[in-house]
């Protein structure tokens, strides 16, 4: 079959209260503290009771449910700090549910999700309903970001305080951006007033409108109205100079760009506290992959030159970009299936983020470690998550996969409700074993 | 009617504009002399003849109801003749000027002009153009000198000084004229002061001014002997200094709980008009125990005695009239 993915085990090896499980066999890897050895792990209940290369050395005691890992990567559950799950609102798109399973499929256990559902979570009451669904759901832990303006309008504040206090762990517009200078500006400034984060969709509006591709040559063949890479890099600049007389923190969410990648490393070596990430499209594919007019490939931002991505990766490497996230937009077939200008933005992500990011792993960009952290400990620390870790007592989010595991990508067998995958076709390596949440694997490869 | 002596010294400046600059000794004279005041005003025969003959006009370009019947009480009290002229029935509806508006007051020999305006700086521009004394009533968000002196008065009666009290000013301190002045007074006389806001509230460089900022009630309470309170414009919501009436009072309006930090006696302040329920609880307000709002009120009209006095002893020309 090829594909990574298997039934959802929700009854197979479902440890009980207090129940005990040892991966045995694994290569242990906790990339926040360089963690990266021949060992075993153990959960008891919900949290991980102890790992390293002497446990279980001997023997496991009979009491023990065993998984054998065979040798492959045991990892800390991926943090993806950019996800549009689409309920509440638009339901036929994707739900807490179904963006659960999908990220379950994908080795993730802590999902932040974006503001941009009908009712807009620029409400306690939102915030709260978020939580609760996805307690409900029981798969990957959620955590919303709330809106930066009422409505996502892009005129009034949000209440970000109190929103804070409702849980919402940082604040954006979603996929627009804050565009007025002023509104951003008091933004940060009042976000800096909390500690609170402001996370922009950096993209300068005036300049994309009935944009549908990256502006330049295959645009021009296509006959595409382009988008400029200087919305971004414009965007980019003018909030790094807010940014700066407000004192506050910002991160820009998926860099697609050489120039805004250049612009947020002389930001850090100027010593502003912006971070930044990006998402698998951006270091994997370019415009190219527009091809014949495949709106699978309509992304926001759009799939930019060869040296934009060649930049991206550059950023990866070098540390200018702090995370990697999924940016997870499902779009049903009708916002797909049409003409290339009216089709919908927006491509699936959850299932392919670990596979796809593996790529800089095999192509020898990145250590496979510094992967990993990329994808739990860093995103997880840019927004203060308790995640991303393997910790003593801490909760027992793991995902085991193999690096080398071959598959194709093939839309029609994503769990995700919508199937918009842009690496459709794609050959990819890295398979997802088992994804455990709080102790529960909450999805297992059918090996063999 | 039994007269008051005569001011020990006089007052060194033609007007007064502002706080910023005056000395210690010169805040204290006015500060002494209205103490005096405070008990004329308590006794039944309240009039004096200290301003008999001169003329004081209260010219208001800005609305206000307890800063004008404050200085209009003031004058009266004191013998002097007081006009009202506010913006609805001035000419400055018909174009006029604020030079050509101050020009023709100036040509009825008022001898005090006690000036109100909506920008910063109009009053000191007015200033240099009449050739009687002049009084800011609160000019923009530049200073309100008045004010911050019935504060102090209120503090001092309170706590017999100013010195080493550890002051909270809190809330809209960026569109604040009384923050201002009380900033310049308090720290002249020995007072140290934070400031509390949200971030949007607070000014450019607001340290430089040699206060402490906070963002956080809690924080900035703890151990400050006096809070004093501002009001907060709702139309400053819409501009996006904050995002609602709830979060705002959640985080920043003065309860019980807030207070707590602050020390058990601290006093609370306010220069009124008050927004119950936006930037204080009403219970808070109304605590005799604690709450000045009320004493704060009758110290102005003192204060405001003690300043048309001593700039209408001071004007030379009025002197040569006198003779």
């Amino acid at each position: 079959m090829g594909n990574a993915h298997g039934d959802n085990t929700r009854g197979d090896n479902q440890p009980r209260d207090g129940d005990r499980v040892a991966y045995v066999n694994a290569r242990l890897f906790d990339p926040a503290s360089g963690l990266d050895v021949a060992g075993s792990l153990l959960t008891e209940g919900e949290t991980i009771a102890d790992f390293g290369p002497e446990l279980f050395a001997d023997a496991v005691p009979d009491d023990v449910i065993v998984v054998d890992c065979a040798g492959s990567c045991l990892a800390p559950g991926l943090v993806d700090i950019r996800v549009q799950v689409r309920e509440p609102g638009e339901e036929h798109k994707g739900t807490l549910l179904s963006a659960g399973n999908a990220a379950s499929a994908g080795g993730i256990t802590s999902i932040v999700c974006l503001p941009n559902t009908d009712p807009v979570i620029d409400d306690m009451s939102v915030v709260e309903f978020v939580a609760r669904r996805a307690r409900k759901a029981g798969l990957a832990k959620v955590y919303p970001y709330g809106a930066v303006t009422k409505g996502l309008a892009g005129a009034e504040l949000a209440e970000l305080g109190m929103l804070a206090e409702a849980g919402a762990v940082a604040f954006t517009d979603g996929v627009r951006a804050v565009a007025d200078a002023q509104v951003m500006r008091r933004a940060l400034t009042y976000a800096a007033t909390f500690g609170l984060i402001i996370v922009q969709h950096p993209e300068e509006p005036s300049l994309v409108v009935d944009g549908a591709m990256n502006e330049g040559e295959t645009a021009t063949r296509l006959g595409l109205i382009g988008l400029p890479p200087a919305a971004e890099t414009i965007m980019v600049e003018r909030d790094l100079r807010l940014l700066e007389i407000t004192d506050s923190r910002l991160h820009i969410a998926h860099l697609s760009t050489a120039e805004a990648v250049d612009a947020v490393r002389r930001a850090k070596a100027r010593g502003l506290a912006v971070t930044c990430d990006t998402a698998p499209p951006y270091f994997a594919l370019n415009e190219t992959a527009v091809g014949d007019y495949r709106t699978f490939a309509k992304l926001s931002p759009p799939l930019r030159a060869e040296k934009d991505r060649q930049a991206v990766v550059e950023g990866l490497k070098d540390g200018t970009i702090d995370a990697i996230a999924s940016d997870h937009a499902p779009q049903d077939e009708d916002a797909k299936r049409l003409p290339f200008a009216q089709a919908a933005f927006g491509g699936v992500g959850l299932e392919t983020l670990l596979a796809v990011s593996l790529e800089l792993y095999h192509n020898r960009h990145l250590e496979l470690a510094e992967l990993l952290r990329l994808l739990t400990s860093a995103p997880a620390d840019l927004l203060g998550l308790d995640a991303g870790r393997l910790t003593k007592g801490g909760a027992a989010d793991l995902v085991v996969f193999d690096p080398d595991g071959a598959w194709k990508v093939d839309a029609d067998n994503l769990r995700s409700k919508s199937k918009n995958s842009p690496f459709d076709g794609r050959p990819v390596q890295g398979r997802i074993l088992r994804t455990v949440v709080d102790g529960r694997a909450v999805f297992a490869a059918d090996v063999g | 009617m039994n007269e008051v002596a005569p001011a020990p010294q006089p007052f060194p400046h033609r007007h007064l504009l502002g706080i910023e600059g005056l000395s210690p000794d010169e805040i204290t004279l006015l500060l002494d002399r209205a103490e005096i005041y405070v008990d004329q005003n308590r006794q039944a025969d309240k009039k004096k003849s200290v301003l008999r003959g001169r003329t004081i006009i209260n010219l208001f370009f800005e609305a206000s109801t307890r800063t004008r019947t404050s200085f209009e009480l003031a004058g009266k009290r004191l013998g002097g003749d007081v006009i009202n002229m506010s913006v609805s029935t001035s000419s400055i509806k018909k174009g006029e000027t604020l030079i050509d508006t101050s020009m023709t007051l100036n040509a009825m020999h008022p001898d005090v002009l006690v000036v109100r305006h909506p920008d910063s700086g109009a009053v000191q521009l007015l200033a240099e153009k009449v050739n009687c004394a002049v009084i800011n009533a609160g000019d923009g968000s530049h200073e309100h000198p008045t004010q911050a002196l019935l504060d102090a008065l209120t503090i001092r009666r309170r706590r017999g000084r100013l010195q080493g009290l550890l002051v909270a000013i809190c809330g809209d301190i960026v569109h604040s004229r009384v923050a201002r002045s009380n900033i310049h007074l308090l720290q002249t006389m020995g007072a140290r002061v934070r400031l509390i806001a949200p971030r949007t509230l607070i000014p450019a460089e607001a340290e430089r001014l040699g206060v402490e900022v906070f963002d956080d009630m809690a924080v900035g309470l703890e151990g400050c002997d006096i809070v004093m309170m501002l009001r907060l414009q709702s139309e400053r919501m819409h501009a996006n200094f904050f995002p609602s009436i709830r979060e705002y009072f959640h985080f920043f309006g003065l309860d019980y709980e807030k207070l707590e930090r602050a020390k058990e006696d601290a006093l609370i302040m306010h220069p009124g008009p008050m927004n119950r329920g936006v930037e204080i609880d009403s219970v808070v307000a109304d605590d005799f125990g604690r709450s000045v709002i009320r004493e704060q009120v009758e110290m102005g009209v003192a204060v405001r005695m003690a300043c048309l006095e001593l700039l209408s002893m001071n004007q030379p020309e009025l002197t040569a009239r006198n003779v």
